[in-house]
């Protein structure tokens, strides 16, 4: 295995005395983007100024190439670049601030010229190239940033939330802009948001943060639907997070009493084992009480009433009663259709699969020593 | 008012007549004022830097120590600095009393917390994140100084401006340390004060309007390098 890029080990955060991070390993490697998902205040930024050698944390080393850091911390600081949410460009034109870091780095001028023009032209700013700084939208001054950054061809870049501010429309098309120009790159990329589904988008690898501590590292896929514990299903947007425990296993299913209803899941548990049993809003099906469950591969169907009913966008979001709360996404049309109101009596199907459990720590089963 | 007009045409007849003495002392009026007004810039940008960027501990017991400094009277600054000065003071040795260099030491002692109080306001009015940002562009300390000092730049040439105002208006500190001595220590203020004295008061307004177009001089330059749209 190759040495990782960039990393950090026991790296510890103190204000006030108070530690507001504290991350034992974290890694990134070349040609990897690793997206660390938390919410507001878990430390993200925090994290990016250590990587970035912008903080020195009161424990820990970060390492670069898989060595501790020698000497002067500038040689390492100029083999990566950091984009931060506001885009913080200098007052001058917009090809000078794209241009600034190659000068700091003493690039001859016509090689800084040359490399500028192409990345202005890759983030479709090339029009801009004479304006001053100061008159731009927040679109085009990120989008100036985020030049401003790959410009410098970094080993490393780091993105601390550079989309947070941006309208939809304009996110949306930076990220696939971006999401291009590191795909073709070998940079390590290290991109930190509060949103689930740029990370879900963008990221090679998933770390999620809360309270200052990496919870749960892997890839996306696994780490939305097999969130390590309570705090990062209920962060990735897993709705029911419901207790349960496991009767026995069939046919390899574990069969799962949540309240006296039988919920059958495709996931690894121990039998007489106390579980937490997670499910994402879309994967519940809601459908007609009376309606016969017609070729289904839903394992799981239950009887439920409706509690209440909130639209959100596009879709509506339904609360039910199961014997336990339950949550479902279902579209505007399917509401109408079904005609939904409180008080509706429904069924609610998912699939074994679509079931996740988390292993309860409960110590009072454990054996004492 | 005829004296007014008397002490104007006065002043253009020493310009233009080119009066070596009044030359001489103009000219050392603006190295003086000058080079006092670059020592409180490299001090006061260094402590401005640091209580602006840093946040120590007690900046805004700093700040109101500073903010008094600038009302600091030139005869207090004076005294202090001839005691030091003096042949038997802890700077005697350095025989500096009654040279420009004296009086080069008490206006820096006067411009510097003029320049330290404004330049903390300047750096403070940029954005708390950009040193972070410049530093991650690449920038070792010093770029990253210059890079942030030109971004403040309009407030801190204002810095600039009413550093060197306080260092050329002021008189008793440079009476007191220089001696006021003909062709060495003689300034157009002490000049000045040394014309009234002696009754030639068309002389002395001869001397303020030079010491006033000095003045405006000098601001014009600054005022234009300020204002100057950035180029690149």
């Amino acid at each position: 295995m190759t040495l990782p890029k960039l990393g950090v080990r026991s790296v510890l955060v103190e204000r006030g005395g108070r530690p507001i991070l504290a991350v034992e390993e974290l890694d990134v490697q070349a040609g990897e983007v690793l997206a660390v998902v938390g919410p507001n205040g878990a430390g993200k930024s925090t994290l990016i100024h250590v990587l970035a050698l912008l903080e020195r944390p009161s424990g820990g080393e970060v390492l670069f190439d898989g060595r501790p850091l020698r000497g002067s911390l500038l040689p390492y600081r100029r083999r990566m670049a950091v984009v931060f949410q506001e885009p913080l460009l200098l007052d001058a034109t917009v090809e000078s601030n794209v241009g600034s870091g190659l000068v700091l780095r003493g690039v001859p001028r016509d090689e800084r010229e040359r490399r500028v023009r192409h990345w202005l032209k890759r983030f479709g700013i090339e029009d801009l190239s004479g304006r001053s700084a100061r008159t731009l939208s927040g679109g085009e001054a990120q989008r100036a940033s985020l030049a401003r950054a790959l410009v410098l061809e970094p080993e490393v870049l780091l993105l601390d939330e550079p989309f947070a501010a941006l309208d939809e429309p304009t996110r949306r098309a930076l990220i696939d802009d971006l999401d291009r120009v590191l795909g073709e790159t070998d940079t390590a990329a290290v991109f930190v948001t509060h949103d689930r589904s740029e990370a879900l988008r963008l990221g090679d690898r998933v770390a999620v943060i809360i309270g200052g501590r990496i919870r749960q590292v892997g890839p996306p896929t696994q780490v939305f639907s097999a969130p390590a514990d309570e705090e990062v299903a209920a962060f990735l947007g897993v709705e029911t997070i419901v207790p349960g425990y496991v009767r026995s296993i069939e046919g390899g299913l574990a069969v799962i009493d949540v309240s006296g209803r039988r919920v059958e899941a495709a996931a690894a548990a121990e039998v007489d084992g106390e579980v937490l049993v997670c499910l994402r809003p879309e994967d519940v099906v809601v459908s007609p009480a009376e309606d016969h469950p017609g070729p289904t591969s839903a394992r799981n169907r239950l009887p439920a009433v409706v509690r209440r009913v909130v639209n959100i966008g596009p879709l509506a979001r339904v609360d039910l009663d199961a014997g336990f709360p339950l949550v479902a996404l279902i579209t505007k049309q399917s509401l109408e259709e079904l005609s939904l109101d409180a008080g509706s009596r429904v069924a609610a199907s998912f699939k074994a699969t679509a079931v996740h459990l988390i292993a309860r720590h409960s110590r009072l089963h454990e054996p004492s020593a | 008012m005829e004296l007014i007009w008397d002490g104007i045409r006065e002043a253009f007849r020493l310009i233009f007549t080119g009066d070596a003495e009044v030359y001489e002392i103009t000219l050392l009026s603006l190295t003086v004022s000058g080079a006092a007004t670059a020592i409180a810039l490299v001090i006061g940008l260094s402590i401005a830097s640091v209580l602006a960027f840093r946040a120590p501990p007690g900046r805004t017991l700093a700040l109101s120590f500073l903010n008094s400094g600038m009302a600091l009277p030139p005869v207090v600054v004076g005294l202090v600095v001839a005691v030091m000065l003096w042949r038997t003071g802890p700077l005697g040795q350095l025989h500096l009393l009654y040279t420009p260099a004296a009086i080069v030491a008490a206006q820096a002692v006067i411009a510097t917390p003029v320049v330290t109080a404004l330049s903390v306001v300047a750096l403070q009015t940029l954005h708390p994140k950009l040193r972070l940002q410049v530093l991650a562009l690449g920038a070792s300390r010093w770029q990253a100084a210059w890079l942030l000092f030109r971004e403040a730049r309009l407030p801190l040439i204002a810095a600039a401006m009413a550093g060197f105002g306080a260092a050329i208006s002021e008189v008793g500190a440079s009476i007191m340390v220089g001696g006021n001595i003909k062709g060495s220590t003689r300034t157009l203020t002490t000049a000045t004060v040394l014309e009234v004295s002696r009754g030639n008061l068309e002389s002395a307004m001869a001397l303020a309007f030079i010491l006033l177009a000095l003045v405006y001089a000098v601001m014009l330059v600054l005022t234009i390098t300020q204002q100057r749209r950035r180029a690149s």
